[in-house]
């Protein structure tokens, strides 16, 4: 039986090498289940238009693996030619000064025309340097917007907020329906990093990180951020909010069995929720606070970005271009949106979706894009912070203390803030 | 008795050698690594590194967080071997005295051993689950509102549990066997001198299991300490946040997720060292008062 398997293994891999003339490329990624099955679709679909170069998709888990196994890889000299690497890892890695090769200077190299304008405005300066050159070539991209559970609604005879002042008006008569009025998914991605981007109010200093390393620091103890999590903690006292951890399915089950009526979710989300949603629900952008001047402005992708690794051969490079050209494509872009939900990260393609009429079908699907879309303001770009995804985790616990009670939001963002503004101190040094 | 004598004097070497070269590979080389990379400041993708001496090692001892993981893998350490140890000792001995079916629940205990640690992590997170836990449902039945995942001390609960329930059967292979050594004249003769069947087990059976004992004794430490990593990070669902972890779970957070390899390397050492120091307490301390037959 294994010689069998092994035998049939071997065949495959010959013939998948047998077009001998073809560059091979390999794409290290950290996505599973069903958007793992449509990378290598997509990669199948880039084999078939062309011949000159054969890419190969490998799945190393999770995007914290897949970050950890590429460095692993580059430090020993084996990387692969595109990594993908998720948002809160976007500073490692481009901060790593020669280990990448920014995707705008690789596609001009291969004789190709780059237009920034192209995107659409909140995914073009996340993976960027400062200057606007776009380093990761944005990949699968998402944004935290409000679905909506249209039976409560209806229920409670009230209409859906769009800012937060709003939903506190609203959320005693959604109790007395019978629901939980408020969940949430990722209180770091949601509440802190794109309350910073949908408010319009400043995240760190050195231009939220992105101008220098050195003496970056995090604004943690804005009176407005600590002010959105004393609203948080005062409605989950009084039941208007419900907090079920840390993990992402935790919060997001009571809203598919029809106990929650909103719920701050990803653009990503909706082609799962179509599955596992027990009633009729809709979505629409993440609230801001009408209180504060300047807000509503439009927040910055979620999501990963993919990196082309440094010290590659020419003829490998190349290949990477025409593959950066071809998922930049307004086809592939609107295979990928509507295969997984992320959002359509080009103008054309957003534009060709729309005037097939998908929009009318999934009104759902375009709440990410457009919010993606609105005005951008100073602070709404993204940020660039060493070691994010451990001052991710200082504030996952931090966050868990406030709703155990343990801590009040200002003390837990004064420790967020030593700990975190300590990291981007050692993370400087490590950069320098 | 005669010596064994090899015909050639490098022969043991060359016997030794695969051992040999597995320690080292897997063992002594990354462990010099981890000790040299303990004193620098490295970027991950390895484009420089700098020296800082001890300040990797400072900067874990200063950090209040560190403190507080350290104290719960000491809590979470004791709980475990504890229990996992009297429970499979207790187990044990009644299967021993069972007659009829033996095979049937020695078998039974024995098959949960063959569970990979992550598998448990996964059963006791379905167990415990916020939303369809039977055992929460169960805890809501008593008045407990128990929320693994969001509560530090649920959460605790939970881990202990599941870590405990996979160790008893290991435990209980050894007591077993241990137990079934115990030669029956030794016991015949105690059965003469006293009634009471606790006195007998206390003063005769439990001094004779004594090796047995210290040898899980140290086997239990090194497994609540390394081993419960895959039952933790199912449980914890890859978000640490404020639950409960152990210091080999901060290693991996801040080295293979927070891709601070100084820092994470220098943790490795400081439990590295631990572990060194617990190993040689037990051998002088407890080993000493253990009767070998």
């Amino acid at each position: 039986m294994i010689k069998t398997i092994s035998m049939a293994a071997l065949a495959v891999t010959f013939t998948a090498t047998s077009s001998f003339a073809a560059t091979n490329i390999t794409w290290w990624h950290g996505m599973g289940g069903r958007n793992g099955e449509v990378i290598n679709e997509v990669a199948q679909k880039f084999n078939a238009a062309q011949t000159a170069c054969a890419l190969t998709p490998v799945s190393k888990g999770t995007y914290e693996e897949a970050l950890a196994a590429g460095i692993a890889a580059f430090r020993s000299g084996e990387q692969p030619n595109i990594l993908q690497v998720f948002d809160a890892g976007a500073a490692t890695i481009i901060n790593a000064k020669g280990a990448v090769i920014p995707a705008e200077d690789l596609i001009i190299k291969a004789g190709y025309a780059f237009d920034r304008d192209a995107f659409i405005e909140g995914v073009k300066y996340f993976y960027a340097a400062a200057d606007g050159k776009f380093v990761g070539m944005p990949f699968n991209s998402s944004a935290p917007i409000m679905y909506i559970n249209d039976e409560a609604l209806k229920k409670a005879g009230v209409e859906a907020p769009s800012t937060w002042e709003e939903f506190e008006a609203i959320a005693p008569k959604l109790k007395e329906a019978g629901y939980i009025p408020l969940v949430q998914s990722q209180l770091t991605w949601e509440f802190t990093e794109n309350f910073f981007s949908r408010n319009n109010i400043q995240f760190a200093t050195n231009n939220n990180g992105y101008d220098s390393v050195v003496d970056t620091k995090m604004q943690l103890t804005n009176p407005q951020l600590v002010m959105m999590f004393d609203k948080l903690k005062g409605w989950a006292d009084q039941g208007y909010f419900a907090y079920y951890g840390a993990g992402w399915s935790d919060n997001q089950k009571p809203f598919e069995e029809n106990k929650v009526a909103l719920w701050i979710g990803s653009s990503g989300s909706f082609g799962g929720l179509q599955k596992t949603a027990q009633m009729p629900f809709s979505a629409t952008f993440l609230p801001y606070w009408g209180s504060i001047q300047g807000a509503g402005t439009n927040t910055f992708i979620g999501g990963a970005a993919l990196f082309a690794m440094a010290g590659k051969s020419d003829e490998e490079n190349k290949c990477v271009a025409d593959f950066f050209q071809f998922l930049t494509s307004p086809d592939v872009q609107k295979f990928y949106h509507q295969a997984t939900g992320y959002v359509a990260i080009t103008k054309a393609a957003y534009e060709l979706a729309k005037a097939e009429g998908y929009y009318n079908e999934k009104p759902a699907a375009e709440v990410g894009i457009k919010q993606l879309m609105l005005p951008s303001g100073e602070w709404s770009k993204g940020y660039r912070l060493g070691f994010y995804p451990q001052i991710r985790e200082i504030m996952e616990r931090e966050y868990g203390r406030i709703f155990a009670g343990e801590t009040t939001p200002k003390e837990a963002f004064e420790t967020i803030e030593k700990e975190g503004n300590d990291l981007l101190a050692r993370f400087a040094k490590t950069a320098g | 008795m005669k010596r064994v004598q090899f015909s050639s004097p490098y022969l043991p070497y060359v016997f030794l050698a695969p051992q040999l070269a597995v320690i080292v590979i897997f063992f002594y080389w990354p462990s010099v690594q981890a000790i040299q990379s303990s004193f620098y400041l490295e970027d991950p993708f390895g484009f420089g590194s700098t020296f800082v001496g001890l300040s990797n090692y400072a900067d874990a001892f200063a950090s209040a967080e560190y403190g507080r993981i350290a104290r719960f893998t000491v809590v979470f350490t004791g709980l475990v071997t504890f229990f996992s140890l009297s429970l499979g000792l207790l187990l044990a001995v009644k299967a021993d005295a069972v007659i009829r079916g033996n095979a049937a629940y020695k078998t039974l205990l024995i098959s949960v051993y063959t569970i990979a640690p992550p598998v448990a992590g996964l059963i006791g997170m379905m167990f415990f689950d916020q939303h369809i836990g039977p055992f929460v449902k169960i805890a809501a039945f008593f008045g407990w509102e128990m929320k693994v995942g969001l509560n530090y001390v649920d959460t605790a609960f939970a881990m202990v549990v599941v870590a405990v329930w996979k160790q008893i059967p290991y435990n209980f292979i050894f007591f077993l066997s241990g137990l079934q050594s115990v030669p029956v004249s030794v016991r015949e003769a105690a059965a003469i001198d006293c009634r009471s069947g606790f006195r007998r087990f206390w003063t005769v059976v439990l001094p004779l299991l004594a090796p047995t004992a210290f040898f899980l004794l140290v086997i239990n430490i090194t497994y609540s300490l390394f081993d419960t990593f895959g039952i933790i990070d199912v449980m914890v669902k890859d978000k640490a946040a404020n639950n409960p972890i152990t210091l080999v779970y901060k290693v991996y957070m801040d080295g293979f997720r927070g891709n601070d390899i100084g820092g994470s390397s220098a943790q490795s050492v400081i439990l590295m060292v631990v572990v060194f120091v617990l190993t040689i307490l037990q051998f002088r301390f407890i080993e000493r008062r253990v009767h070998y037959t």
